[in-house]
């Protein structure tokens, strides 16, 4: 397939062979990063922005890592280090990234839909690196890039996402990326922590909603933990974090109750002892290092898509269309 | 009268339709302190091409409009502006706050047609009580915004599949429905005339219903958003609530963001309904322009409006044209329903004229308004107001313009 899309801000609207070829393109970059140099010439002379409205450390040197894997050149615009926090409004921030001329805009906000808002303004090609509650796509397709290198296909296979559901970006991301592929996706949490609306019959197509983990967790393929925000406490949504390890924390006793090997996912950073044990988490099911490291190869692949010149296309350069 | 007379013999013979001049119970006019988004003038001006001859403007200004000399200045500003005739609306509460009740016996005096707070509901419950005893004595309606602070919380849209979707925080239907509750209780208290503004959700018109068939003397009004705009339309779906598909545009538009929010295609049949079996007495616009400024950014961090004058009609009139109410009702809930609302008898010498067949799409540059915040931009519709005479006078003639 031709590769069509100028940003990448939600995967919600792509189809399957959009996805395939992401993950194919994914499976050439992770070529790269195993060979002894690790860096390919495609994006250079480009200039990727990476504009960090909300902190992260790990998304953003991921994206840093992923662009100087392919030889563009990288600026840094963190929020404690601009103007964002000085009262500067998104507009005015974004006619200096046009100005600055970036070929690529990478973003982090803590507004949802904040990358549609600077997609709608600049020339730059726009990734949504995690927007408020809303999306974030190179997580979702991270996610299943690696459960695809678990699992194989995913036609038939059943995903928990366990806990926030409601504030989180990644657990959208995940549907909407995992449910093309074919899974199935079980989400548990708290009442509180999952939209009314996905659990009185109006889920997202492909996924039902399960309160109860243990039931939730039984002859599963796979589990996605997501991080708890220990400020949910204090808005009145959880009695309190002792209570939510003790009924969505993910124990060894849970997660046996999945299939035998099934893998456990965490997006990171994770409160150890809160929704996943320690033993978990470091356990032989936990892909959470795979992750990390296919997350640089999904971001090269997703800026290779967006920004490789014409030349850089050419046959002696990665091209993901003949690594299946 | 001689020229109402010959304007609704010409309509007649173009094939126009003529209607009195309709009177909008609900509006921000932004002046004083937000002239970057309207002005008395401006706005009288946007009104009149949406076909209100009269216009209430809602007192959340800065200052808030809570004397007697900021009513005077108010007044002589809409006089000058010569296009819809501008009737003043008082705080219910000094400066709004919520805490200690504005002089409502001077304010009627002043000119003051009703009290509200809008924009914020009167939270404070015994406040309430007060305000509609002392309105009651004033003969003057209080005109009440409800909604339930702490369950529409730091919502931005309505709460549903949609919001679930988009990651935005949701305001649920009952933080509507339960505020209305509230006031229905207040308004049997008291006797005081309760009028319920932008009532939006299936709840609350069956909350009024119900009330009214008890026998309890209150009022409600709907806005022509909340009669054809969904929730969808936050998504970037343009497609009217009686429409299975039609145009998109980028999701999070702020022009979508209005609260009370754009509900589900059920509550816009509701709000019809209610309208239809008199339920609703009014169609108000909830005009609440901004300048260009406080919608340009973040979903989150957007002012809640939509400029909704000169986009009223053709919004009805596709909702008629759909089937889901008559031209008579909506006339009536236009004129004879706010009227009676302020307990004032329709101006015999307002007169508009619709074409009902002609196409546009409004574009910034043509709605007079300043503010451009309506997520119809560059949509086509159909039906537009091309004269309208206030006492008499023609001060509108597209014609002419």
């Amino acid at each position: 397939m031709t590769w069509h899309r100028r940003h990448v801000l939600a995967t919600d609207d792509w189809s399957r062979d959009e996805i395939e070829h992401v993950l194919r393109t994914t499976a050439a970059m992770a070529e790269v990063l195993g060979r002894p140099i690790r860096r390919t010439p495609a994006l250079r002379g480009r200039t990727v922005i990476l504009f960090f409205a909300e902190s992260s450390t790990r998304t953003r040197v991921s994206f840093e890592l992923a662009a100087k894997a392919l030889s563009a050149d990288v600026t840094n615009i963190t929020a404690s280090g601009s103007s964002v926090e000085k009262g500067e409004t998104l507009l005015d921030t974004v006619r200096t990234l046009t100005a600055l001329g970036g070929d690529v805009i990478v973003m982090r906000h803590a507004a949802s839909g904040a990358p549609y808002f600077v997609a709608e303004r600049t020339n730059a090609a726009v990734i949504n690196a995690g927007d408020g509650w809303h999306a974030h796509p190179t997580q979702g397709l991270l996610d299943a890039y690696t459960l695809r290198a678990a699992l194989g296909d995913l036609a038939g296979k059943r995903v928990v996402i366990v806990g926030d559901i409601t504030h989180s970006r990644v657990a959208r991301s995940d549907i909407d990326t995992l449910v093309p592929l074919g899974a199935s996706v079980t989400l548990c949490g708290p009442p509180t922590l999952v939209p009314s609306a996905w659990r009185c019959g109006m889920a997202p197509r492909g996924t039902a909603y399960e309160p109860d983990l243990d039931r939730a967790l039984t002859g599963a393929d796979a589990v996605i933990a997501l991080r708890l925000q220990k400020e949910r406490q204090h808005s009145g949504l959880l009695p309190s974090i002792r209570e939510y390890a003790r009924t969505w924390g993910l124990t060894d006793e849970r997660v046996a109750r999945m299939r035998p090997d099934a893998p456990v996912l965490h997006p990171g950073p994770m409160n150890e002892g809160v929704e996943i044990a320690a033993s978990v988490a470091h356990g032989a099911r936990s892909l959470i290092e795979s992750q990390v490291t296919n997350g640089v190869a999904v971001r090269m692949a997703l800026l290779y898509l967006l920004a490789a010149t014409p030349e850089a296309r050419e046959p002696t350069a990665v091209d993901g269309s003949r690594t299946a | 009268m001689s020229l109402i007379t010959d304007l609704t013999r010409d309509a007649a013979r173009r094939g126009l339709i003529t209607a009195p001049g309709f009177i909008d119970l609900h509006a921000h006019l932004r002046e004083p302190g937000f002239e970057e988004s309207e002005t008395i003038a401006t706005g009288a001006h946007a009104a009149l091409a949406g076909g209100f001859t009269t216009v209430c403007a809602m007192p959340n200004t800065e200052p808030a409009i809570d004397s007697a000399g900021l009513i005077a200045q108010l007044i002589a500003r809409g006089e000058a502006a010569t296009a819809a005739r501008v009737l003043p609306i008082a705080a219910i509460t000094r400066g709004r706050r919520g805490t200690e009740l504005a002089d409502l016996i001077e304010l009627a005096a002043a000119g003051a047609v009703a009290f509200s707070d809008d924009g914020s509901p009167v939270a404070d419950a015994q406040l309430l009580r007060s305000a509609l005893e002392y309105a009651r004595s004033a003969g003057r309606p209080i005109l009440e915004h409800p909604q339930d602070l702490a369950l529409s919380g730091g919502g931005v849209m309505h709460e549903g599949a949609v919001s679930a979707r988009l990651g935005l925080a949701g305001m649920p239907a009952a933080a509507e429905e339960s505020a209305i509750a509230r006031d229905l209780a207040l308004a049997k208290l008291t006797g005081g005339r309760m009028h319920l503004c932008h009532v939006s959700t299936a709840g609350g018109v069956e909350l009024i219903r119900r009330a009214k068939a008890g026998g309890l003397a209150i009022t409600a009004e709907v806005t022509p958003h909340h009669l054809a705009l969904t929730d969808e339309w936050v998504a970037g779906s343009r497609a009217f609530a009686w429409e299975d598909d039609g145009p998109r545009a980028a999701p999070y538009d702020t022009a979508t963001k209005v609260n009370p929010p754009l509900r589900t295609a059920a509550d816009v049949r509701s709000c019809w309904a209610g309208l239809m079996d008199g339920t609703i007495d009014a169609i108000a616009t909830d005009h609440a322009p901004h300048a260009s400024i406080r919608k340009d950014v973040e979903y989150q961090e957007a002012a809640f409006g939509i400029s909704a004058f000169e986009t009223a009609v053709p919004l009805l009139l596709a909702g008629i044209a759909a089937g889901w109410g008559t031209w008579d009702r909506v006339v009536d809930a236009l004129t004879r329903g706010p009227a009676a609302v302020l307990g004032i008898d329709l101006p015999a010498e307002d007169l508009i004229v619709i074409d009902p067949r002609a196409s546009w799409a409004p574009d910034a540059a043509s709605l007079r308004s300043l503010g451009k915040n309506t997520p119809l931009l560059g949509r086509g519709l159909v039906g537009r107001v091309v004269a309208a005479v206030v006492g008499g006078e023609l001060r509108l003639d597209m014609a002419l313009a």
